[in-house]
């Protein structure tokens, strides 16, 4: 598989006179079609990094290709083309006065004909299961109905990556359930490449890979599994482990066998009433 | 309070509610120079006709029209108590001072009254059967020709529009930090004028604040879906010109020839 974003030596800080840099000297490669989930604590520069792979602030050194395309002042807005970004807050990112008005919202910027912006709200209302809000003011919508309209937002403009800045982070449960589904669908059925940044490790756990930032630097990059198997670096830089995870470190300390390797929800649950069973 | 702003617009599909906002805007606006041009009761009841025939056109009560009047209410009474007393000419009745009560001042009086009422049901009319959105695209579609001398037509109606959608959610957050500063003591109700105004500080800065980061966050949000300006857009929502508009300018091309001849009488 090829990349489909390179990023070399990328440095950023928001203000000259401060020491640390806000992103220090950071590499990575991100795969067509992975899901990658970045996460850190408050400060890590995780959105800083999400920002600068769209051209939203431009680094201070260091260079980001984006689908071959290096990223410049010129080619900012081809860059944007290709990506896609849904952000945290789901009232401040709903543009239009309506969900098919907010839809639409992209496809107005880029020129596109109407009766093909029709066809479209069309689709992508359906693929994010919104069609019967189409009509609907963002007051009579909940946060979860929000975000799949700006996920609808982003599909109708055809980009090639995602990228969830901590978007399900302002959900009820419920909201977040539901936003993650949809995350994983795009991935599986339509070969999006997401970055999804998160708080929630839960939700991390779901990727492809899972890059650790700190203090603007990538400490950590691997599978879920061998991330969160490494249990003690994730507390270290303030992070919760996944449920299963915790779990498991709270029964170690009860003095029971568990196993060392990373057990996802299911597997924990399947471990858990086999081992019942044994006794 | 949210009804208090947008809750005007009764969602209907009757003729007028199908009219493009255009022409409903332009011939509300026609409609207040016309009505300067009645001189006598026949041109004020044809106005009244026609006017009760648009309300019974949009298949609203006339309760709602009603309650436009209310709260413009103690104005038309000054107004008219104005004229009544002030008008001189003709019978007069009773006088007192520089008050008198004459032949004229209530002709005068009443017809005042026709008029404020007949404006407010008219304007009333506009803005429950025309969604604030349809109306911020007639501004739009209406102000045009003024790019022609650089005014950016399309960003003021894009602020107007996003500061429609914004109303609602500035509402709910204004509810929200009433509540928070209410549960540390502060009685926004009580108190003196001067008390009260303080009381509205420690609601209006958090607002702010939080204003501007929605702002910024928007802008954010607006600039990464491709937003560059008003150059080189397409339009989702369309205005359409129907039948029924037509019709309607007919109409009250019609009551202004009608105006002009009733006028002579």
């Amino acid at each position: 598989m090829s990349s489909i974003i390179k990023i070399k030596n990328l440095t950023f800080s928001y203000s000259a006179e401060e020491e640390r840099k806000t992103l220090d000297n950071v590499n990575l490669e991100i795969e067509a079609g992975q899901w990658v989930a970045l996460i850190g604590h408050n400060g890590s520069g995780k959105s800083t990094l999400a920002r600068c792979i769209d051209g939203l602030l431009m680094p201070e050194s260091g260079s980001i290709e984006v689908d071959g395309l290096h990223l410049t002042e010129e080619t900012v807005w081809d860059v944007r083309e290709r990506i896609g970004m849904v952000f945290q807050n789901p009232d401040n990112q709903f543009v239009g006065a309506d969900v098919e008005g907010d839809v639409a919202f992209g496809m107005e910027n880029r020129g596109i004909p109407r009766s093909e912006m029709q066809k479209r709200v069309k689709e992508v209302l359906e693929a994010v299961d919104m069609t019967a809000f189409a009509k609907h003011e963002p007051v009579r919508l909940s946060g979860g109905q929000k975000q799949r309209v700006a996920i609808a937002g982003v599909l109708a403009v055809r980009p090639k990556i995602i990228i969830f800045d901590e978007s399900t982070s302002m959900l009820d449960p419920e909201g977040k359930r539901d936003i993650v589904g949809l995350m994983r669908r795009l991935n599986d059925e339509e070969n999006f490449t997401i970055i999804s940044i998160t708080h929630d490790i839960d939700e991390a756990s779901l990727a492809d890979r899972v890059i650790v930032l700190n203090d603007g630097r990538v400490i950590d990059d691997d599978v879920p599994e061998k991330i969160f198997a490494s249990g003690d670096l994730l507390t270290k830089i303030g992070l919760d482990l996944p449920y299963p995870e915790a779990l498991k470190e709270e029964l170690k300390e009860k003095g029971i066998d568990v196993p060392n390797e990373y057990l996802d929800e299911e597997g924990m649950v399947d471990w858990l009433c086999r081992s019942a069973l044994k006794n | 309070m949210n009804k208090l702003l947008l809750g005007r617009y009764v969602n209907g599909d009757s003729l007028v509610h199908r009219m493009d906002a255009r022409s409903k805007l332009v011939l509300s606006f026609y409609f207040v120079a016309i009505i300067f041009l009645c001189n006598n009761w026949q041109t004020y009841l044809l106005l009244t006709a026609f006017v009760l025939m648009c309300v019974k056109f949009s298949d609203l009560g006339i309760g709602f029209f009603i309650k436009g009047v209310k709260p413009l209410l103690g104005l038309i009474v000054f107004t008219v108590l104005l004229q009544v007393f002030f008008t001189r000419g003709g019978h007069v009745y009773w006088s007192f001072g520089p008050l008198s009560l004459t032949h004229f001042g209530i002709v005068n009086g009443f017809y005042v009254f026709c008029r404020f009422v007949l404006i407010i049901f008219m304007s009333t009319l506009l803005t429950l059967t025309t969604a604030p959105l349809e109306i911020s695209d007639a501004i739009e579609s209406l102000l045009k020709p003024l790019k022609a001398i650089k005014v950016p037509v399309y960003e003021i109606s894009l602020m107007l529009s996003i500061a429609l959608r914004f109303v609602p959610t500035l509402m709910d957050e204004t509810e929200k930090i009433m509540n928070a500063q209410r549960s540390r003591g502060v009685n926004f109700s009580e108190g003196t004028l001067m008390q009260r105004i303080k009381a509205v500080i420690p609601l209006l800065i958090p607002l702010f604040v939080s204003s501007f980061n929605r702002a910024e966050e928007l802008a954010t949000a607006m600039e990464a879906r491709g937003y560059r300006g008003g150059e080189g857009r397409t339009k989702y929502r369309v205005q359409v010109w129907t039948k029924i508009d037509t019709i309607a300018v007919i109409l009250f091309a019609i009551v202004t020839i009608l105006l002009f001849i009733l006028r002579k009488f």
